[in-house]
């Protein structure tokens, strides 16, 4: 007590940061989630943890400001996988850092993906989440018949919705659409792979037509209020939405409020599969922090498995090494956890990735998605017209950052192809 | 030290104030404007935002809000200015109470608007208590553009009268009693005096007003993203999505010097309608 909070008051922050290691991070930035990591996570931790969640924008300026004026305060940084390719440059080589980590080096995929696609480990994976739907009980009665709630299709989820609109007089279905939502996602990991196979090569082929022209009849059933979602657990909680697409993360407040009111199951598939898209979070250094000695120990010591279990009890992201969940886990954990493991392991299953090879142009690309959204389902816009104009954005986007094709389109020499 | 040094020894840090925090970034946004992001100098940033489908419809919903916000606010302001001028007793208390929204920044006004107006906000429960609907109706959706676009109406009339309002009080206030005499003498009535002499001789005032309106119109931001959010566009929530969520400073520099361009033009438009002759001034 004396040591973590009346010393550093008493001397002030300026003595304090000499010895304080920043742990600068795009995650657990609401408030409470933010005080778990402080107060839970890290509290243990043998040293002083500086905890600064930061929205990505500020995010991504701080560090490149830092690192183009050469003087780095921060210690260790916390993002998504999508998020690293646009500091790339700033980050220092953690090699041996995950060297001498073996119970995350384990998982040979993921890893890989931490070095964003060049010779040498960028980040260290921290904790992963992924997308999934969920439902309020009352809905479950207006299944359309013989659907299997953990093996939905798409047009089985068109025909719910419709139920509900039927049974309840207002559109049940919610989707995160809000500024902050990420409605981009469910069109990149979810809506695209499992309709088109592809997320970039096939942006305008026939296929992506007849699923533009299918969302476009879904959302008739869909709450017009969804252009204001953010975190879809406020909607469900207040009972204006009951089957909601959204992170897990950002259900994570309605199964644990009302964990017997909520159920949780993998999204739906199309013709190709059921594509969904796994979050990683990692933890990287800057290059020339003030002390990396103390940064290596902090990374090492969010790895350790009940640091991990813990981290998902703040979070509500799951470990990224292999142990054994205690059964004292928080409801959110036991509802989710399950429909994630049907997720990704459905015989139709069909991850992708998020992009690697886009630098600082990756939000320019989910621009290309929210907008071809917006101007076809919001605005009513002609499909065709729409995905020609957005096609050429993303051509352009594609040759500039001179990114190959990644899952789940096909391998590619040179930039990915837009068909 | 001399003493005719003095008045620019004083003026001194607020001008290296300025000159650091406002002509250099104003400088640097103006370069990165024109660069390219290979590093050319062009007009590719230019290109790129003209082309986005959220150009136009931006630069519409900001002119349109600038022309039904502020001519609302100019008659408000002039009616209100001519009764706290004419008030004996409470004068200054009355004018504290009506400029309470200038202290409010306009992020804490779209809060305030937005739990008024939003689905499970003030607005919502009142008429539901009052049995006039039956379930919370949501108002602020892409289905009422229209709606949206009043609601951020009236919420930037509620904020930003006041500015106007504090400096037409003063403007008013500077008229010569005499003009008003001469007119009674000549038997001018109250609506005469107020259309031959008040509205005149408040010109100068009128031409600051308005030029202050017009240009934080331009730059409405807060309060529309908080009740329209990406269904209703406008030029500085474009410049600032480029800036933090496309990480293109480029465009958002082109965006910002679209800006600019449309302020320097209204700006010389007040300057050359709202003139006043050299001869004419009080």
């Amino acid at each position: 007590m004396l040591k973590k909070i009346i010393l550093p008051i008493l001397l002030g922050s300026s003595i304090a940061s000499a010895s304080e290691i920043i742990f600068y991070s795009t995650q657990a930035n609401p408030l409470k989630e933010a005080d778990a990591m402080r107060n839970d996570v890290l509290i243990d931790f043998d040293g002083t943890v500086k905890y600064l969640p930061q929205e990505a924008g500020p995010f991504f300026s701080r560090i490149q400001a830092e690192s183009r004026t050469n003087s780095v305060t921060l210690g260790v940084l916390g993002a998504l996988h999508g998020q690293y390719p646009q500091i790339k440059d700033s980050l220092d080589t953690v090699d041996d850092v995950i060297a001498a980590l073996p119970s995350v080096s384990e998982n040979a995929t993921i890893t890989a993906l931490g070095k964003l696609g060049g010779d040498h480990q960028k980040y260290i994976p921290w904790m992963q989440a992924t997308y999934l739907m969920a439902a309020n009980k009352k809905a479950l009665p207006y299944l359309p018949e013989g659907a299997n709630i953990n093996a939905l299709t798409y047009d089985q989820l068109a025909q719910w919705g419709q139920n509900l609109t039927e049974a309840t007089g207002s559109p049940k279905l919610g989707f995160p659409a809000g500024e902050k939502g990420l409605m981009h996602r469910f069109i990149q990991g979810y809506l695209y792979p499992s309709f088109t196979h592809s997320v970039v090569t096939d942006f305008r082929s026939e296929d992506a037509h007849k699923m533009w022209a299918y969302f476009r009849g879904l959302w008739k059933n869909v709450n017009p209020r969804s252009t204001a979602y953010n975190l879809m657990q406020d909607p469900l909680l207040t009972g204006e939405v009951w089957v909601a697409f959204d992170h897990s993360a950002r259900l994570k407040g309605a199964f644990d409020q009302k964990p017997n009111d909520f159920i949780a199951f993998p999204a739906p598939s199309a013709k190709y599969g059921r594509g969904f898209m796994p979050v990683i979070a990692g933890l990287a250094i800057p290059k020339n922090t003030p002390d990396r000695a103390a940064s290596v120990k902090l990374i090492k010591y969010l790895s350790e498995p009940n640091v991990q279990i813990k981290t998902l009890k703040a979070t509500g992201f799951y470990p990224m090494v292999d142990v054994a969940l205690p059964k004292d886990l928080p409801a959110n954990v036991r509802i989710a956890g399950k429909a994630i493991a049907l997720q990704a392991n459905a015989p139709d299953a069909l991850p992708s990735v998020l992009p690697v090879g886009l630098g600082n142009l990756s939000g320019q690309f989910n621009k290309v998605y929210s907008d071809t959204f917006q101007q076809i389902i919001l605005r009513n816009a002609d499909i065709d017209s729409v995905l020609n104009r957005q096609a050429k954005r993303l051509k352009t986007l594609i040759n500039r950052a001179k990114a190959p094709c990644w899952a789940p389109d096909k391998e590619s020499d040179g930039p990915c192809p837009i068909n | 030290m001399n003493k005719k040094y003095y008045p620019y020894v004083l003026i001194a840090p607020s001008v290296l104030f300025l000159l650091l925090f406002f002509v250099y970034p104003f400088l640097e946004v103006f370069v990165q404007a024109f660069t390219s992001s290979d590093g050319q100098v062009g007009f590719s940033n230019f290109e790129n935002i003209f082309t986005d489908y959220n150009f136009l419809p931006s630069l519409k919903n900001t002119l349109l809000l600038a022309l039904v916000v502020v001519p609302v606010q100019l008659c408000m302001a002039i009616g209100m200015s001519l009764m706290i001028s004419k008030m004996k007793k409470g004068r200054d208390t009355v004018l504290y109470i009506l400029t309470i929204p200038l202290g409010v920044s306009d992020l804490a006004a779209g809060i305030i608007w937005l739990a008024i107006l939003d689905q499970n906000g003030f607005l919502n429960s009142f008429l539901f208590s009052i049995g006039i609907i039956d379930q919370p109706e949501s108002w602020l959706n892409y289905q009422n553009p229209i709606i949206i676009f009043a609601a951020v109406v009236v919420a930037e009339i509620w904020r930003a009268t006041a500015i106007l309002l504090v400096i037409l009080v003063s403007g008013i206030g500077l008229i010569p009693k005499e003009y008003y005499e001469a007119a009674e003498i000549f038997g001018a009535n109250s609506w005469v005096r107020l259309w031959k002499v008040t509205l005149p001789l408040l010109r100068p005032s009128l031409q600051t007003a308005l030029i202050l309106r017009t240009l934080l119109a331009f730059e409405v931001f807060a309060v529309v993203m908080l009740l329209g959010g990406s269904n209703m566009p406008v030029l500085m929530g474009e410049t600032f999505n480029w800036a933090f969520n496309y990480q293109d400073t480029g465009a958002a520099s082109a965006y910002a010097v679209v800006i600019l361009a449309l302020s320097i033009v209204f700006t010389l438009f007040y300057l050359r309608v709202l003139r006043v002759p050299k001869g004419a001034r009080i």
